[in-house]
């Protein structure tokens, strides 16, 4: 069938910000739908409160609306916009939540809007537990023994009906959120409490634990003319019991057999014709007893999800954009295939190569936080690798996590652990138990053992100790040179790099890298084309092998290789992958080839259509060295994947690659604490009081001299690490231990700390010579919050125009000096009108999206450009100075990690981004707060209780609540100031000063909104409990003072006026 | 020990062996299923080739008892890139190296089975060699290029059953059906068996007169190996049956019966096998992924317009997948909708034999 005609607007609403669950994957596939669209002729009107997304860049979609993703809002959107038809399925669960909601509202049906691609009725099935299960039986398929509950009452008599272990799973979530495993009843009550307020509906299913057994995926799609194809199979190395997204995943299916494939084939086919899902893409679950093969359905997201974007750029199959165009009413045999050219995409990806998906955790930023991986997801990002076996693809994807391994193991950071820690390691899931298992394996567990305990398929594990076996093999030689070749050679092919032989034998990654190229043994390149070879393909997306065809094509073109950022993490995310895409677009206007290189499934940078070529590799000196001397590239940009690329940038030097743009040795410049003082000493600018350290006790001594408070922190690092304050010495010792132990070969730098100090980020790009500044922000929270973390707004809203134009004037200076070209940020601290260098980022920040959002100019773009030569004169660039509000707020992961305090500090936190932009500054900030996900009051209690620091300040930020029509509450301390100023409180006690105390109160739902500023030294325990409640319980909690200050001035905006929506192509147009 | 596989043109992979030694000759062709080898190996229709599995890991999940297609291996030699030193699978009862060993069929693995699939893509299916004997490359080339080639060679003599057998306990079924065996793959068996049919398998030589004899209600022609048009004898069979009882021919079968309704068959450059390969109804427009293994077609030109009508058509190369006589109750499909292994999406073929055979009674 053809495209539909009766249909000309389209509404797209994407995911919001990063969060654990749902993260990059839906600016990819929001970004294919809207090009897919817009292809097709349609306008796309397109919603999403993320500035770091590239679907929200302006070119994207007709109109884009930069705002928060309520029902509300929505509905003012569609209002003005009147589009003829929503696009539900391509935004998270986000987008299909909140068009469930318009639903519910009224609101499609009053603007006569279509929900195309998956209807309303579908959705509610797919998601609604009870719904889903009763359609499942009635085609006949099974699934565990379970039970509704909409209350704790329902939920405790299934519970004792079912047995312990059980399963929580509540409706309408995703990512596990407010699921778990209880094996008691204590535990029960307290997940089905989170689970219940959770789901969309208060509702959740209490479910027979079937942990142990295999688990499986299959992406599915369908047409309108119910033609049904299964894009990929993926099969989970951990059992069920551990939330897909927490693990590593395999396409295709390993261990069944065209059997058991079928029948679940069948299932899947059997699921989306019964829940009705149109057109478009799902994503359904499996598990299988391994015993005896008896199935189960998990369930089904009617959406196109994070496996699907994994199964796209594991097959090359373009799934988002194929759903796009499907919703439109093409069909599959409509629609070529891109790969191929010649063949239709009504077809079954079949692939000839191993895809393995590991997450990336980032435990260690969360101190209290439990590692135990459950049915509720806790990674924030994850990478893949495609190799010939799954043993290479397994050793490729462990070197692209960014956690400092080289493989599984052998790269000297083995930890040594005895048989009964290993045992005990290996019996319950967690972040390092890939590394146990072959450490288990190493000290001779058996297969079997270890498979009792783990219930990991036997298939998996053999093939782990068919690495370590030859991991044996190679350290008997001892030395490179006496290594067989065909040792050397069956190493590559089961992915062991360079740094792993390196430090089996004895010698320098560069040796054996060395060594390896005189004996050519190199890897080879072969295509991902969805076909395993049997048509032709055309789109050059490869990956590295060691194999014996090479399929790369020459090509006589100028071309530039970017590297990517690798896996998100917090401190390194989407922020970094809009760059990068955004180099790639300017080297093709510029008439270069692009060749991207990036390790992250879930990104826009890794769509095939993004760059000229793709490879999907490592980002490791050895991976990206054989890219380069293949490709032969005129330079590489390594600039604006984050630090992943910029940590490579002295080794690809010294490997005589041109870096292009802002040379490593004024990167080095900007990192290294002893030349940066001296730069900063001949431009006359001013830094915290600072030194560096290599003993505990030299470490007192220099606290003494700066004086406490001091920072403490390893050098070298992104996101503030280990990043610490201390108030005094004891601090101090506690600190050095934590902080010496992340990065050994590094010293530990100590900064006065400035307390109370305004911070600021800015941006600029420079050409060389001239200097543009990109954007100045003002963080709200005051310095020693990280930057990532603190809200900010552009333009500053109290700095003083001396002050700015200061700021201003040393940034031109720091880049003149440091001889940038391309983009440099840095941040300053403002305290008491003298301003402070924090540090130079000589590279692409966070900020630059965001920054490009507020200003409407592609700063990401410019910078490329820079780097291949263009000035900015020629390039027609210069300051912007908006009139509107920018504010950036970042969004926080604490509630998935119970019991982890809720408070900021200099070590980064967030995992996302969202943006409120407004010509009103209040107006602006309870934007982005909403986009945030803090559910301001407009009415009810306020709970207050501050360190006394902040103490002067609170009496206006609650004269402000009263007179907005609050009350307030406080503990005794707290509310005996504010009744000096004649404010009326009501007094509750703390934790264990009798009850009902304050916790009791946010458990009971009595409080609106909290504000609690940590006391500066150790935070009580009773003070964590009541941010951990709040977090808990998701009532909007502020932790910093000029936090308060903002969301009142905000809240007061909120009170007295209604939104107002303008698309953010309308704002450029006014500057 | 080292194996090589050599083809005609010159061109040699080497490689590990598994499974049995020594050397074999045949057309070396490529099979794109990620699942599935323990039915490809079993299927009669690959009498003559030499296998290569285009998905790299093989022997995951060991082989079982139920998963034959016929009672025993008939390729000439098996390569892949990885045999797997382990199978896990809840019904598995043994290696697939042990079942090679014990079929004597020829592995080979550790070689670049993409680069492999990308010679036979560009260059077509060509004849080669596998051994563990010679293992001097020229001579191997030799031995490939003298080899018989399957162009004009009956194989479905070879592998066809010697004589006439009814399929597991027939009684009591409504439809009696002959099925002519040209190495007829279990899974036609015993769906038609599902479907309620007495299921009586000939020889591919059986003439016409004991079809009439037995008096069926149905004849299917199964599928096989090798080159249609040598199979004249059945070919000249199908032409007295045509008009007689409804026919249905699936692959070779089909094959056969386009020979018989007066068409022509030529030879693909690679063939179709795998089982991702999107069919089209085009009496429904629907799409159907298909299990496919053939390296022959027929040629649509040359039917009888006025008499056949093309039902199915491949969407990645528009050959003809399917056909059916405008007014006798005979029809046929390239692909297989008995799938083993493959999707299930053209079951319904089945029932549509079923119906035909309902409506001639
Ligand atoms: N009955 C069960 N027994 C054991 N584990 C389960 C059960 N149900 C679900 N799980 C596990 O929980 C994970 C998350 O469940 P799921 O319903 O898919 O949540 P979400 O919708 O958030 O993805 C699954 O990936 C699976 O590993
Ligand atoms: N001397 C200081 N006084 C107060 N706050 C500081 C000081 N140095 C750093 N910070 C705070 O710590 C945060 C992180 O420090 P920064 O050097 O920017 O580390 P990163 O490399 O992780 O971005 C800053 O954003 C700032 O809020
Ligand atoms: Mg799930
Ligand atoms: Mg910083």
């Amino acid at each position: 069938m053809p495209k539909r005609t009766d249909i000309k607007k389209i509404m797209i609403i994407g995911s919001g910000p990063i969060v654990i669950s749902q993260a990059c994957e839906f600016d990819y596939s929001g970004t294919q739908a809207c090009k897919a669209l817009r292809e097709e002729g349609f306008e796309v009107v397109l919603v999403n409160s993320n500035p770091a997304t590239i679907m929200t860049d302006p070119e994207m979609a007709d109109r884009t609306y930069i705002e928060p993703i309520i029902p509300e809002i929505l509905a003012k959107i569609i209002e003005v916009e009147r589009p003829d038809a929503l696009l539900p399925t391509l935004g998270g669960q986000t987008g299909l939540n909140v068009a469930i909601k318009l639903v519910e509202m009224g609101i499609l049906d009053k603007f006569k809007v279509e929900m195309i691609g998956a209807k309303y009725a579908a959705i509610k099935k797919a998601e609604d537990r009870e719904l889903f299960k009763s359609a499942m039986k009635k085609i006949g398929l099974d699934l565990p023994k379970s039970g509704l509950a909409k209350t704790m009452e329902e939920a405790i008599k299934i519970a004792e009906q079912i047995g312990f272990p059980i399963i929580i799973r509540p409706s309408y979530t995703l990512g596990g959120t407010g699921g778990g495993v209880a094996y008691n009843m204590e535990e029960f009550k307290i997940i089905a409490e989170t689970g219940l307020s959770a789901s969309m509906e208060s509702q959740i299913l209490v479910e027979e634990s079937i942990i142990g057994w295999k688990e499986f995926e299959l992406e599915v799609m369908r047409d309108v003319r119910d033609n049904v194809v299964i894009i990929c199979s993926i099969e989970n190395f951990d059992p069920m019991g551990v939330h897909t997204g927490d693990s590593i995943t395999v396409a295709p299916a390993q261990t069944l057999t065209d059997k058991e494939y079928q029948n679940m084939r069948n299932a899947a086919i059997a699921v989306i014709r019964e829940i009705g899902v149109e057109t478009g893409g799902s994503n359904i679950q499996f598990a299988v007893d391994p015993k005896t093969g008896r199935m189960v359905i998990i369930e089904m997201n009617p959406r196109v999800s994070r496996s699907s974007a994994l199964a796209s750029k594991a097959t090359g199959f373009p799934i988002a954009k194929i759903a796009a165009k499907l919703a439109v009413g093409y069909t599959l045999d409509e629609i070529p295939n891109d790969i191929t050219k010649e063949t239709p995409a009504s077809f079954e990806p079949t692939i000839d190569y191993c895809v393995v998906k590991i997450p990336r955790f980032t435990f260690e930023k969360f101190e209290g936080a439990d590692p135990t991986l459950t049915t509720s997801m806790k990674s924030v990002g994850e990478t893949m690798a495609i190799g010939r076996t799954f043993k290479e693809a397994l050793q490729k994807g462990l070197r692209s996590l960014e956690i400092g391994r080289y493989g599984l193991g052998a790269d000297g950071k083995d930890v040594h652990a005895t048989k009964d820690e290993i045992l005990q390691k290996i019996s319950f899931p967690n972040d390092q138990r890939i590394f146990y298992l072959k450490y288990a394996i190493s000290v001779g567990i058996s297969i079997d053992e270890i498979y009792a305990k783990t219930f990991i398929d036997k298939w998996f594990l053999n093939n782990i100790k068919e690495i370590v076996e030859l991991e044996k093999k190679i350290l008997k030689y001892k030395s490179i040179n006496k290594l067989p070749i065909k040792l050397l050679k069956q190493a590559k092919e089961y992915g062991y790099s360079d740094r792993q032989l390196a430090f089996l034998l004895n010698t320098t990654e560069e040796k054996i890298y060395d060594f390896r190229k005189q004996k050519n043994i190199t890897p080879v390149y072969k295509l991902v084309d969805t076909c395993a070879a049997e048509f032709e393909a055309y789109t050059p997306y490869y990956y590295s092998t060691y194999d014996s065809e090479d399929e790369t094509r020459k090509s006589s073109k100028k071309k530039v290789v970017i590297l990517g950022g690798g896996p998100n993490r917090i401190g390194q995310g989407i922020e970094f992958d809009y760059c990068c895409v955004h180099a790639s677009f300017a080297l093709r206007e510029e008439g270069y080839e692009s060749i991207m290189v990036n390790s992250n499934p879930e990104t826009v940078s890794t769509d095939y259509d993004t760059s000229d070529r793709l490879y999907f590799e490592p980002l490791t000196r050895e991976d990206v060295l054989h890219i380069i001397e293949k490709e032969k590239p005129e330079g590489v940009i390594v600039q604006l994947g984050g630090q992943t690329p910029l940590n490579l940038a002295l080794s690809l030097m010294r490997a005589n690659v041109k870096i292009l743009g802002t040379s490593p040795h004024s990167i080095d410049i900007a990192e290294d604490r002893g030349k940066f003082k001296k730069l900063l000493h001949k431009l006359k600018l001013k830094q915290p009081e600072n030194d560096t350290f290599y003993s505990v006790s030299e470490g007192l001594k220099k606290a003494r001299v700066i004086g406490y408070p001091v920072l403490v922190r390893p050098s070298y690092v992104l996101g503030g690490r280990a990043m610490k304050i201390a108030y005094d010495e004891s601090d101090l010792i506690e600190f050095i231990k934590t902080a010496v132990a992340v990065s050994p070969e590094h010293p530990v730098l100590i900064d006065k700390f400035l307390e109370d100090a305004i911070e600021v980020d800015v941006d600029a790009v420079s050409d060389g010579k001239r200097t543009v500044i990109c954007g100045v922000m003002e963080h709200i929270e005051e310095a020693g919050i990280h930057s990532g973390d603190s809200a900010s707004v552009l333009p500053p809203h109290t700095l003083s125009t001396e002050i700015i134009n200061e700021i201003k004037e040393s940034t031109r200076a720091l880049a003149r000096e440091l001889k940038v070209i391309g983009l440099m940020n840095i941040q300053y601290a403002i305290k008491g009108n003298i301003i402070y260098v924090l540090e130079v980022n000589p590279r692409a920040s966070r900020t630059v999206p965001f920054v490009s959002k507020a200003t409407g100019v592609p700063w990401a773009k410019v910078a490329t450009k820079l780097m291949i030569g263009k000035t900015l004169d020629e390039l027609k660039i210069n300051e912007v100075n908006v009139k509107h509000i920018s504010v950036k707020e970042s969004v926080f992961p604490f509630a998935r990690f119970a019991g982890v305090d809720a408070v900021l500090g200099p070590e980064m936190k967030s995992t996302g981004e969202v943006m409120g932009i407004d010509i009103n500054f209040g107006m602006a900030f309870v934007k982005s707060q909403i986009a945030a996900g803090q559910n301001l009051p407009k009415s009810g209690k306020v709970f207050i209780s501050v360190k006394d620091g902040d103490k002067r300040e609170i009496p206006f930020i609650a004269k402000k609540l009263v007179d907005l029509g609050f009350s307030i509450i406080a503990t005794f301390g707290t509310a005996s100031v504010l009744e000096k100023y004649g404010i009326t409180v009501e007094k509750i006690a703390k934790v264990g000063e009798g009850r009902p105390n304050i916790v009791d109160l946010i458990k009971s739902k009595e409080i609106a909104l909290i504000i609690n500023t940590p006391l500066g030294k150790k935070t009580k325990k009773d003070e964590t409990l009541i941010r951990t409640t709040a977090v808990e319980r998701n009532i909007p909690l502020i932790t910093t003072i000029s936090g308060a200050q903002a969301t009142v001035t905000g809240m007061e905006v909120l009170l007295s006026k209604d939104f107002t929506v303008t698309p953010i192509q309308d704002y450029h147009i006014r500057n | 020990m080292k194996a090589i596989i050599a083809l005609e043109d010159g061109f040699v992979l080497e490689g590990e062996n598994f499974g049995a030694q020594g050397e074999r000759t045949g057309e070396v062709v490529f099979n794109t299923s990620m699942m599935g080898y323990q039915e490809i190996l079993t299927d009669p229709s690959y009498k003559g080739q030499i296998v290569t599995m285009t998905y790299p890991l093989i022997g995951n999940y060991g082989v079982n008892d139920e998963d034959y297609e016929s009672t025993k291996s008939h390729v000439e030699g098996f390569i892949v890139k990885e045999n797997s030193s382990i199978y896990s699978n809840w019904r598995a009862q043994g290696s697939l190296e042990k079942f090679l060993k014990k079929n004597k069929i020829i592995g080979i693995q550790g070689v670049d089975t993409r680069a492999l699939t990308r010679h036979i893509r560009t260059l077509g299916a060509m004849k080669s060699v596998i051994s563990t004997k010679t293992l001097n490359k020229k001579k191997l080339v030799d031995i490939a290029k003298s080899s018989a080639g399957l162009v004009g060679r009956d194989l479905v003599k070879e592998v066809t059953c010697s004589k006439k057998y009814i399929w597991k306990d027939g009684k009591s079924k409504k439809f009696k059906v002959v099925v002519f065996d040209c190495g007829v793959k279990h899974n036609i068996l015993r769906l038609l068996d599902i479907y309620g049919c007495e299921v009586i398998v000939v020889p591919a030589t059986t003439d016409a007169q004991k079809i009439f004899d037995i008096e069926p209600d149905g004849v299917l022609l199964s599928n096989g190996p090798g080159d249609p048009s040598a199979v004249f004898y059945l070919i000249e069979t199908v032409k007295k049956l045509l008009g007689k009882f409804p026919v249905f021919g699936i692959c070779l079968g089909h094959q056969i019966l386009g020979l018989a309704l007066g068409g022509k068959t030529y030879k693909l450059k690679f063939g179709h096998r795998g089982g991702n390969q999107p069919i089209m109804n085009l009496l429904t427009k629907r799409v159907h992924i298909t299990s496919e293994n053939h390296g022959f077609a027929v040629d649509m030109n040359s039917l009888n317009k006025d008499e056949v009508e093309i039902t199915h058509i491949n969407l990645n190369d528009k050959t003809v997948e399917g056909m059916k006589h405008k007014k006798l109750p005979v029809f046929s499909v390239q692909f297989h909708p008995e799938a083993s292994p493959g999707p299930h999406d053209s079951r319904t073929l089945f029932e549509q034999f079923i119906h035909s055979m309902k409506k001639a009674k």
